[in-house]
């Protein structure tokens, strides 16, 4: 198996072939922020707050590092004005749905984001795919999933499998960020559960 | 609904997973929807979850969830329309049916769709009632047009 | 049909088909694209072979509905060969008079004849009508010659004679080399060289390989690639075979929008008729090479466009684009080697086999090589798909071939490359087109959409128009594009409803950053185009909407009202009568009034108002002058108004 060798930070880091630029970093204990992904799920690349500066010939660009592969010879950097910049603006795009996400607050102190940058929406799910990838990846049972697309995007359980899988589960109960998972369950069982008929009627 | 239709469809397609968004389009073909007993029982036969089956029947602007109305109005609000005035087209058909783009009236009459360049551009803004096509449409010319239909 | 087992077979099937065709006999080819279709063009054709018949003349005049011909705004076209007479815009109840005139009496029917706008003279051949003449029709041309249904007819211009030399005198690396060397780019809008893409393909390690056809082009207002594969889908399969062959792939796919169903239609035929000769399947042509193609329709997403989205569509999963790396031609379709290209890029193909690297490069720029087919649509006279050499200059293409604007109205500019593009205006009119001039005057080829826009055009809702259409497509995976699209889209309505305020405009330049530099795919990292585009050409527009509430093109309903000029309105109860909304006083006699608040600005009595009243004004950025006394409506013969004049 190949053995990759990059630069991040100025810090000689090195990889092997199959791990992504965040495993690499991880590795050499650099902190990289992210939000959608967790150690157990394929890298999604949905966040973006992982993005890193990578110099080439032809100059930089960004890169979301817990999904790019590492590479040999990738210099890299995690922190420049540009990515901080960039960051603070994702930040206050994610705040605008979940200010009170104690996750994204501390994020947000560290890079001096302001929550009221844009105006409050209504939902206060990130996108960050933790529950709908779990479910899928690790318990196998795919009781809730996304929907449509866009900013229409949602989760979505699916009554009949999420009335009979979830109350013995609730293993991604802890991994939603701003705890909209626990309403978007709270609220299907209260109004789509299938009661003991198996008709779909408010318990 | 009938399940013996849906398992036809599935068979035609060797019940490959990665012939779902075929076997849906048939399905949205031959009903006019997709009616949720058809979701589990592709669901069941293509051995695919049903959430990848109902983000498929979300995600995409072919399928609808719910029954369509008996006529389908298609207008084009791609740029050649857009710049010849397809919005006050739009405008007036939204006024007219009371319902926007996505949404059946509660007659089961009228689904609206706005749809991205049919390709014919030389007749925009350009107006498709059930696979008929009316071009060069004024907000006025648009409401005569939908006036003939019961 | 007898199987063609062999190249010399395919010689001799050809030979045989052309020689029941005398090129001297009348051969008579009516537009049958979805756009001539949708003007009546199916009743042509069949008033066409009815009226032959009848005439008796069905032994000696062949007739066909053809491929598009490229010529839309003046639809249906009818093409009579071999002297090439063009008659447009004909209904069926001309059928009979060209039948009996042109092809029986060898007369010319003078009134279906194109007129040329400067000199007024008419123009009886196709290839002398401006709209024809500058253009240089390699992929298209062969649209209007044949029966997309019927592949003897694509036998018969020269098909496949590509395919049988690069199966049978080519090696697959000698293939590669030969594209490379004639410099193609992509056709779909990134303008990749497609050589070098498919040399990665084969040296990828991994089995199967696959080709793809993306033929999901979802740029609105272009539809180049739907005409193509309604009028002439044999040269995509004939690319589609020889790249297969090429890349080391016995598997491809057509990915087609649903809402194409007779370019899916003339698809599956032609399919099935290749198949029948042996010209797609096992064996080609007794070759030893086996290619199978399979047909998947796309459902309504414009993100599946996106080569990863597409492929996630072809295994049947919401189309989601995925991280690039890696790329497909290196883990592609189930994770192997995948090569995806674009239509034209496909039926582009089979040309530079035939006539050889150095032919093709010998058309275009240093880094544009060959032709390229746009469709030219909006404010232009006439609205179309024209194949041009690259380097043609813009203003050559909206002026020479587009004849210019309708209506005496001022260009203001070209928006090329759809969603991911950028408008070039007046003062870059003189801009050779080619890939690198277009992005380096802030734009994109794109899939070859030109949309003209003149004085009337708001920019600033050009600009919300697009990043309107991009956040309803967008798949929704990635913050940047889900999130950053939603707030520039909520900020360029706003200015374009007066709401607009300091700081919009770098708020804007903030999150365009975002979604260039942060995006998962190409959708977000080119969606900011249009509003930087038309930012730094028409700052004017915006700084006009923000600062002075006021549209200076006259089109953000919310900021323009209409007015009636009492110095110029005749009572004419036109505007009165088709108004919608019953928002005008008058009568005869009386000068009309709008009333403001029942206006809905639909713009009705404007349109109405006859040209040499021209009494309707449209008002923005001040306030609508008050309404004319009672006592002065009164309209009196020769302009003079009511008492007090």
């Amino acid at each position: 198996m190949s053995e990759y060798l990059l630069q991040i930070d100025g810090k000689e880091v090195k990889a092997r072939e199959g791990m992504t630029v965040l495993d690499a970093a991880r590795g050499a204990g650099i902190a990289i922020p992210t939000l959608c992904y967790h150690e157990e799920l394929a890298p999604f690349g949905g966040c973006r707050l992982c993005i890193v500066e990578a110099e080439g010939p032809t100059g930089s660009r960004l890169l979301a590092s817990c999904v790019h592969p590492a590479e040999q010879n990738l210099v890299l950097r995690t922190r420049s004005d540009k990515i901080d910049r960039i960051r603070r603006t994702l930040l206050e795009l994610l705040l605008a749905h979940a200010p009170h996400s104690t996750q994204l607050q501390e994020l947000a102190q560290e890079y001096g984001a302001d929550p009221d940058r844009f105006e409050q929406d209504a939902s206060f799910c990130v996108h960050c795919g933790l529950c709908v990838r779990y479910c899928a990846e690790v318990k196998k049972k795919n009781a809730v999933g996304f929907i449509d697309r866009g900013t229409k995007k949602e989760i979505s359980f699916v009554p009949q499998i999420a009335s009979r899988e979830c109350d013995r589960c609730k293993e991604c109960f802890p991994l939603c960020p701003t705890s909209y998972l626990q309403a978007a369950f709270v609220l299907t069982a209260s109004l789509a559960f299938p009661d003991s008929e198996g008709t779909g009627s408010a318990r | 609904m009938d399940t013996e239709k849906i398992d036809q469809i599935v068979d035609e397609h060797q019940g490959e997973a990665s012939s779902l968004i075929q076997v849906l389009l048939e399905i949205q073909s031959e009903y006019h929807w997709l009616p949720g007993d058809a979701l589990h029982r592709v669901s069941e036969r293509l051995q695919v979850p049903l959430t990848r089956i109902r983000h498929i029947a979300t995600f995409y602007k072919a399928f609808s969830l719910v029954p369509k109305g008996r006529h389908e109005v298609h207008i084009c609000v791609g740029t050649a329309c857009h710049v010849r005035g397809a919005t006050r087209v739009l405008d007036k058909v939204q006024d007219l049916t009371g319902i926007g783009p996505g949404e059946t009236d509660l007659e089961l009459k009228f689904s609206l769709e706005t749809v991205n360049c049919l390709g014919c551009c030389a007749l925009g803004p350009v107006m498709v009632v059930d696979g008929k096509t009316h071009g060069k449409l004024s907000p006025a010319g648009t409401a005569n047009v939908l006036k003939s239909y019961e | 049909m007898a199987r063609i087992d062999s190249p010399e077979e395919l010689a001799k099937l050809r030979q045989e088909v052309v020689s029941h065709r005398d090129p001297d006999a009348p051969r008579v080819s009516v537009c049958a694209g979805t756009g001539c279709l949708a003007s009546g063009a199916s009743q042509v054709v069949a008033a066409v072979k009815t009226e032959i018949e009848r005439q008796g003349l069905q032994a000696a005049v062949e007739s066909r509905g053809t491929g598009c011909h490229g010529f839309c705004e003046r639809g249906p076209i009818i093409v009579i060969d071999p002297e090439e007479i063009c008659y447009l815009q004909v209904t069926p109840d001309d059928v009979p008079e060209i039948i009996s005139r042109t092809l029986k009496d060898k007369q010319v029917v003078e009134r279906l004849l194109y007129v040329d706008p400067a000199a007024g003279e008419k123009v009886t051949r196709e290839s002398d009508i401006p709209f024809y003449k500058h253009q240089q029709r390699l992929v298209f041309g062969p649209n209007r010659k044949i029966d997309p249904k019927n592949i003897e007819d694509y036998l018969a211009i020269g098909g496949y004679r590509a395919l049988a030399r690069a199966l049978f005198e080519m090696s697959p690396e000698q293939v590669i080399e030969e594209v490379k060397r004639a410099n193609l780019r992509g056709r779909g809008g990134a303008g990749f060289p497609t050589g070098i893409k498919w040399e990665a393909a084969r040296n990828a390690p991994g089995e199967p390989k696959y080709v793809v056809v993306n033929c999901d082009e979802g740029d609105p207002g272009a539809y180049m690639d739907r005409s193509l594969m309604e009028g002439n889908p044999y040269s995509v399969l004939e690319g589609l075979i020889i790249g297969a062959y090429a890349i080391g792939a016995n598997e491809g796919f057509v990915y087609i929008r649903q809402e194409y169903p007779l370019a899916v239609e003339n698809l599956g035929v032609a399919i099935e008729r290749a198949e029948e000769h042996g010209l797609l399947g096992p064996d080609i042509l007794g070759s030893g090479f086996d290619f199978e193609v399979k047909v998947h329709r796309g459902a309504g997403a414009f993100v599946c466009g996106e080569e990863t989205a597409l492929l996630m569509s072809l295994e049947g999963v919401a189309g989601e684009p995925r991280p690039r790396p890696p790329y497909p031609a290196v883990k592609g379709l189930w994770g192997r080697p995948t090569n995806i290209n674009n239509v034209e890029t496909w039926a582009t193909v089979p040309l530079i086999i035939n006539r050889g690297a150095a032919a093709f490069a010998s058309i275009g720029t240093e880094g544009s090589k060959g032709t390229k087919i746009f469709s030219l649509v909006g404010k232009i006279t006439n609205t179309g798909l024209v194949e041009v050499p690259m380097g043609i200059t813009l203003r050559d293409i909206v002026f020479n071939i587009g004849g210019g604007i309708p209506g005496g109205k001022k260009f203001k500019a070209v928006q090329t490359g759809g969603p991911s593009g950028g408008c070039i205006p007046e003062d870059q009119l003189d801009l050779k087109v080619d890939f690198d001039e277009l992005t380096r005057a802030g734009s994109m080829m794109g899939s070859g959409g030109m949309i003209v826009m003149d004085q009337d055009t708001c920019m600033v809702d050009v600009a919300r128009y697009f990043i309107n259409f991009l956040t309803d497509e967008s798949c929704g995976k990635c913050l940047p594009c889900r999130e950053g699209l939603r707030q520039m889209h909520s900020i360029l309505t706003k200015i374009t409803e007066g709401k607009g305020k300091e700081g919009d405009i770098e708020l804007l330049e903030q999150l365009s950053e975002v979604a260039r530099e942060a995006s998962l795919c190409a959708l977000g990292k080119t969606a900011p185009n249009p509003f930087l585009s038309t930012f730094r050409y028409f700052k004017g527009e915006y700084e006009a909407h923000i600062k002075d509430r006021r549209c200076p093109a006259l089109s953000c309903k919310a900021l323009i009202s209409y007015y009636i000029d009492p110095e110029k309105c005749t009572a004419c109860l036109l505007c009165l009568k088709r108004c919608p909304d019953n928002a005008i006083d008058g009568g005869k006699k009386k000068i009309h009034i709008i009333d403001q608040d029942r206006c809905t600005n639909c713009g009705t009595c404007f349109d109405v108002c006859p040209s040499h009243f021209d009494a309707v004004r449209k008002i923005s950025g001040e306030p609508v002058p008050p309404p004319i006394p009672e006592d002065r409506r009164t309209v009196v013969k020769k302009g003079k108004r009511g008492a007090g004049q």
